[in-house]
């Protein structure tokens, strides 16, 4: 059974070095700023009390022009914990929070290779938004 | 995006199975069930046959099983038994032309797109869709 609460600075090591595993890139002054109050930090603690999972967001009026969503930022399980239903709790929590501040819609933005993270989106009932993400180099 | 029929009767077929994996349904009482030739549907079976997807069918009688897994098989798995793959597309005329290859570079993204749609939706997922979007009724024959 894992536990889900909101992360807490002591948390920010195990959460940096989860994300650097799987990703490659350390980024710990980006998981501090997550901490902020006005943004939805939350962990998913094991029995033994070291980290699972973790979930961040926020919620977000008026970006491109659209009303208040909770946007999902960041989603990562500890890999030899995943198809344990974590990372599904994890959403749906963090839902919870943004449906009690009133919020009607959440959003987030995957990479379109990542089948995998998209797979796990898709299957928590979400569908291609309103938006198409626009990039363009600059080098 | 358009399929072709092959792929859109695999698709039913499948999701059709795959709704109760106990069950059995022979090609004919699937075709029935989508109002399609019975030859048609056979030759479809027999694609998701060779792929492991499905089993039985002897005969126009015989009964298929759904003998995948339904939290691991993508629409874009069936698709791609159905529709040649992006990379073996043969060159369309003036494809090399500086117009041609812009437009090419369009419609690859656009098939980017979809492509990525379809690997993210598991069987799963499309059979536990709301009641509004898939119907468990069927039409009566």
């Amino acid at each position: 059974m894992t536990t889900i609460r909101p992360a807490q600075a002591s948390d920010l090591q195990a959460i940096s070095a989860l994300d650097q595993r799987e990703t490659g890139v350390a980024k710990p002054d980006y998981w501090r700023e997550m901490l902020a109050p006005d943004r939805h930090f939350l962990v998913a603690e094991t029995e033994q009390g070291s980290l699972a999972g973790f979930i961040a967001g926020e919620i977000r009026a008026w970006e491109f022009g659209q009303p208040a969503a909770g946007w999902v930022f960041a989603i990562q399980i500890d890999p030899e914990l995943r198809l344990k239903s974590i990372g599904s709790a994890l959403f749906d929590a963090l839902v919870a929070r943004f449906k009690a501040k009133g919020v009607t819609r959440v959003r987030t933005l995957v990479e379109r290779k990542d089948h995998l993270i998209l797979s796990f989106f898709r299957a928590q009932g979400m569908v291609a938004g309103p938006s198409l993400q626009l990039d363009m180099d600059l080098s | 995006m358009k399929l072709q029929t092959a792929t859109r009767l695999g698709l039913y077929a499948i999701l059709e199975l795959a709704r109760e994996p106990d069950r059995t349904l022979s090609s004919a009482e699937l075709a029935e069930r989508f109002g399609v030739s019975g030859h048609h549907l056979a030759k479809v079976m027999g694609t998701l046959s060779s792929a492991g997807y499905v089993r039985g069918g002897r005969g126009a009688a015989g009964g298929y099983r759904f003998t995948g897994n339904r939290r691991r098989l993508t629409l874009m798995d069936i698709v791609a038994l159905f529709e040649p793959a992006p990379g073996a597309r043969p060159v369309e005329p003036g494809e090399q032309t500086d117009i041609g290859a812009s437009l090419q570079k369009v419609l690859t993204e656009i098939d980017e797109i979809a492509e990525a749609t379809l690997a993210s939706i598991t069987l799963e997922t499309m059979l536990r869709s709301p009641p509004k979007v898939l119907s468990r009724k069927h039409p009566s024959p």
